[in-house]
């Protein structure tokens, strides 16, 4: 049996009321509230979270493979499922892919998730999905789009939803789109995008599955597919095949917004919550094509410890609002403001990125074999660079075994709330953390409400992008209030 | 066996330029305006000087000792540049007095001159070198760090945030009365508890009230044999113990350093008072001009140079102890608070104000007779740092 041995989700901390849009641009509100990923995250760094809730305390080294889908990639060439692998932990004895430019790229990276573990040339692969599209400003876009991740473990062995069939269609209707060098999603005149695209050639997916499994609408359980930006159509294809309402997955608009590439496998996540062994789920995603999947829980799902996953529900529930639209703006680098004048940030050194990488994008320290002190040597500032030579409590030279921080929680030791320092969600927030275990470190404090925080408060490690300087996405790990 | 400096090196001349934003004056105008005023109080000649040590933290005349030879023109001597953060300044000075006092050199000269305010940034410029890993390390600044010694002091003796803000208060008001009465001050206002208390907040709980300026400067020292000084000057003042201590950096990843002390701090005070045989630093120390960047880190100073008990600078701080006429008077220049901090020259400045009260020549600042005086720098933040103790003495 093939299918999907864990799932995980992410969806970022912030939301923005859409009331906030039409007081700024007027019009009709749209109901509901939109996802917003935080300035200091971007598609690989959600990726990560969705994975890490995915692999639930798993040893990462014991997946082949990681593939990442997005259409928001922050490099166009360079891969980023080695980056969210290398941030995972995973080893170097893997295979990684990047699956770009269509909506259905995640289904795609499932499937050949799937085809791999079938050949047998992977035991399992992890399958992440995650975007930030930045619809302009003023439209409906602006409201309807929200920023999401999802992730999907395939394999053999421990399947609580077992994938039984799948099938595909391409299709090469330009509906929306983003040429090389746009900022924003284009579409044509909607008539025409949604008639002949969406609302013809996913239920054509779904039914042609069906009908080779000899099934229909009634066999299932849950029917769980991406809506289009007009959310109406959603419903609207369901009904076409046959489902009723209380058999579609909903597809979070009052709650996250359209997530792109993340949407339909954040739904699949949201359904496997839900779902009981024995349930049958047609899964399909759309996008210059449609994927089409038919899914089976397994007894499995009972059995694992999968409902301590954060995924959709727990992500729901933990959220800080926006008040304020100029935020978001300023968060999604719409508009340009006034920086403090302070020093430029210096320039990255790829040499000295690629020496202290494990420490860097892998949070690795040390721990003493002499006198059994874990610490963690920072790969910036004073006082020397990571990793260390010398044992912070004990003098010992070079006798050290690696020791990971990333996975460790902390107490957070002392900290401040700079308003002189340039940084873009002021005040900049820092602290000392002290990792259960032992050791301690000095990291930026994201996720946070600087007037919740407290000397002693509890908090865990996040990978997040630190800044873009000279074409490189530099990428470390903050700590954050314990989420959920 | 190694020995001490004590009475080994005496300074016989001091100069030291209007601190400020001296947007005419470039930083070989300030190493030029210090040098030839203490050779003017020494009574030498620049062709006198057998050595030099220029320190300064960013450069901006040249780097190495060419920073200083080229400004004075010195006649292919030589000349060292030292960089040691904030303890620059005196660590110039040290290695000078350490030159004579080996007999390599008659007469050093000691120069520490930063031009901060040509940098254009709003604070104290970064440090920060190109070549990095690329993790920004963490978004913050000077004033950003030493809150966090303010946010543990306050949790760990159990002050409210307004009690702690007060007893900081207390500290810049102090000073900025000192400090008024200086003609070389950056800021020479008199300000109440009320403004510190309620200034604009730049790092919580630190106010702009809280924090020194940021200014150019530059103070100039020369020594010699302490056997040789009274040939130049009745009134030479005597290096009693320079000491240095430079911390491994280990409060950033040892979960037992507390933020509530500097150990670099406590370990140069007792080193230094070895060095000079000061028993009881409370009562023989006369004066003493000390790292006060912060309010914060004056007040956790004072505890480690073991002026007050751990916990308890409280009481010394709010009953005037550290006044200009209380018992141990701290900042009667006004400190960085008043002075600002260019970097480089900050030791120096320190001993230059030293040197005057020790002669008698403090003006309106003058404090009755004191005997011993100490100078504190500390560079880095407070889990790693650089940290200088001078003690100066008739």
């Amino acid at each position: 049996m093939i299918g999907i041995t864990s799932y995980g989700a992410y969806i970022p901390y912030y939301r923005l009321s859409r009331q906030e849009l039409s007081k700024v641009w007027g019009g009709f509100a749209i109901p509901g509230e939109k996802a917003v990923a935080s300035y200091d995250e971007d598609p690989v760094t959600m990726a990560w979270e969705a994975a890490n809730d995915c692999l639930g305390g798993a040893d990462p080294k014991k997946i082949d493979g990681l593939f990442f889908a997005t259409t928001s990639s922050p490099y166009k060439e360079k891969q980023c499922s080695a980056i969210i692998a290398t941030a995972l932990d995973m080893g170097d004895e893997i295979r990684t892919g990047d699956f770009g430019n269509s909506l259905r790229g995640g289904t795609i990276a499932l499937a050949s998730a799937l085809d791999a573990v079938k050949a047998g040339t992977a035991n399992n692969m992890m399958v992440t999905a995650a975007d930030i599209r930045v619809p302009a400003p003023g439209g409906y876009d602006e409201g309807g789009y929200g920023d999401g991740a999802a992730a999907l473990l395939v394999g053999a062995s421990g399947v609580i939803a077992a994938i039984e069939g799948y099938y595909s269609i391409s299709d090469e209707f330009t509906g929306e789109w983003r040429a090389d060098g746009d900022t924003f999603v284009r579409a044509w005149e909607d008539r025409m995008a949604l008639d002949e695209g969406y609302s013809a050639i996913l239920p054509k997916a779904m039914s042609t599955l069906m009908s080779k499994h000899g099934l229909t609408a009634k066999d299932f359980s849950k029917a769980v597919f991406n809506p289009p930006i007009d959310i109406r159509r959603h419903g609207r294809v369901a009904m076409s095949l046959g489902f009723d309402a209380a058999q579609v997955q909903e597809p979070l608009f009052m709650t996250v917004g359209n997530t792109g590439t993340a949407m339909a496998i954040m739904m699949l996540v949201a359904a496997l919550e839900e779902a009981k062994p024995g349930d049958k789920i047609l899964f399909a995603n759309y996008g210059n094509g449609a994927d089409a999947f038919l899914i089976k829980v397994t007894d499995e799902i009972t059995k694992t410890r999968i409902q301590q996953r954060r995924g959709i529900k727990a992500h729901l529930n933990s959220k800080r609002l926006l008040t304020n639209y100029a935020t978001y703006l300023r968060w999604r680098n719409l508009v340009t403001v006034q920086r403090t004048r302070r020093p430029e940030i210096p320039f990255t050194s790829l040499a000295a990125l690629k020496r202290s990488r494990k420490e860097v994008l892998g949070l690795y320290g040390k721990k003493c074999k002499r006198c059994g002190t874990p610490q963690y040597q920072p790969p910036f500032g004073v006082g020397g660079m990571a990793p260390t030579r010398i044992c912070v409590v004990c003098q010992a030279k070079d006798e050290f075994e690696d020791y990971r921080f990333a996975d460790k929680r902390g107490t957070l030791f002392t900290f401040s709330l700079d308003l002189l320092a340039d940084v873009i969600d002021p005040p900049a927030t820092s602290g000392f953390i002290d990792f259960e275990g032992g050791g301690r470190g000095w990291f930026e404090l994201t996720d946070r409400d600087p007037d919740q925080l407290k000397v002693g408060m509890p908090v865990e490690m996040t990978f997040r992008k630190m800044y873009f300087d000279r074409g490189i996405h530099n990428y470390y790990w903050k700590a954050r209030p314990v989420r959920c | 066996m190694a020995e001490s400096i004590k009475d080994k090196v005496a300074i016989i001349g001091m100069g030291c330029t209007k601190f400020g934003e001296l947007w005419d004056k470039s930083a070989t105008d300030l190493m030029v305006d210090a040098a030839y005023e203490a050779y003017e109080d020494a009574g030498i000649d620049p062709k006198d000087i057998g050595a030099a040590w220029v320190g300064n933290w960013q450069e901006v005349t040249g780097m190495a000792g060419l920073g200083l030879s080229g400004p004075l023109k010195l006649q292919y001597k030589p000349v060292t540049r030292v960089e040691n953060m904030c303890a620059t300044g005196t660590d110039a000075l040290r290695n000078a007095a350490y030159a004579v006092a080996a007999g390599i050199y008659d007469i050093a000269l000691a120069v520490g001159a930063e031009k901060l305010k040509d940098m254009g940034f709003a604070g104290l410029v970064s440090s920060a070198p190109g070549g990095t890993t690329g993790t920004g390390g963490v978004s913050t600044t000077a004033p950003g760090v030493f809150a966090m010694l303010a946010t543990r002091y306050f949790d760990r003796y159990n002050l409210s945030p307004q009690e702690g803000k007060r007893m900081l208060a207390h500290i810049s008001v102090k000073s900025h009365h000192n400090g008024a009465l200086h003609p070389k001050a950056h800021f020479r206002r008199e300000i109440t508890i009320e403004e510190v208390m309620n200034a604009p907040i730049i790092a919580w709980p630190l106010g702009l009230l809280d924090c020194c300026g940021v200014s150019d400067g530059g103070a100039a020292a020369i020594v010699v044999r302490a056997a040789d000084a009274k040939k130049f000057r009745p009134d030479p003042v005597y290096i009693k113990a320079i000491q240095m201590c430079v911390g491994p950096v280990e409060g950033q990843m040892r979960t037992d350093y507390d933020f509530t002390h500097v150990e670099e701090t406590y370990r140069a005070g007792i080193a230094a008072y070895a060095e000079a045989g000061v028993k009881n630093p409370r009562k023989e120390i006369g004066m003493a001009e000390v790292h006060d960047c912060f309010s914060i880190t004056e007040a956790i100073i004072m505890e480690d140079l073991q002026f007050s008990r751990r916990g308890k600078v409280r009481e010394d701080i709010e009953g005037g102890f550290f006044d200009l006429h209380g018992g141990l008077p701290v900042q009667p220049d006004g400190g960085l608070k008043c002075f600002g901090h260019p970097v480089g020259a900050s030791g120096l400045r320190m001993i230059y104000e030293t040197y005057k009260q020790l002669q008698g020549k403090a003006g309106p600042r003058q404090i009755k007779n004191p005997k011993l005086g100490l100078t504190h720098n500390m560079g880095g933040p407070p889990p790693g740092c650089t940290v200088a103790v001078a003690i100066l003495g008739l």
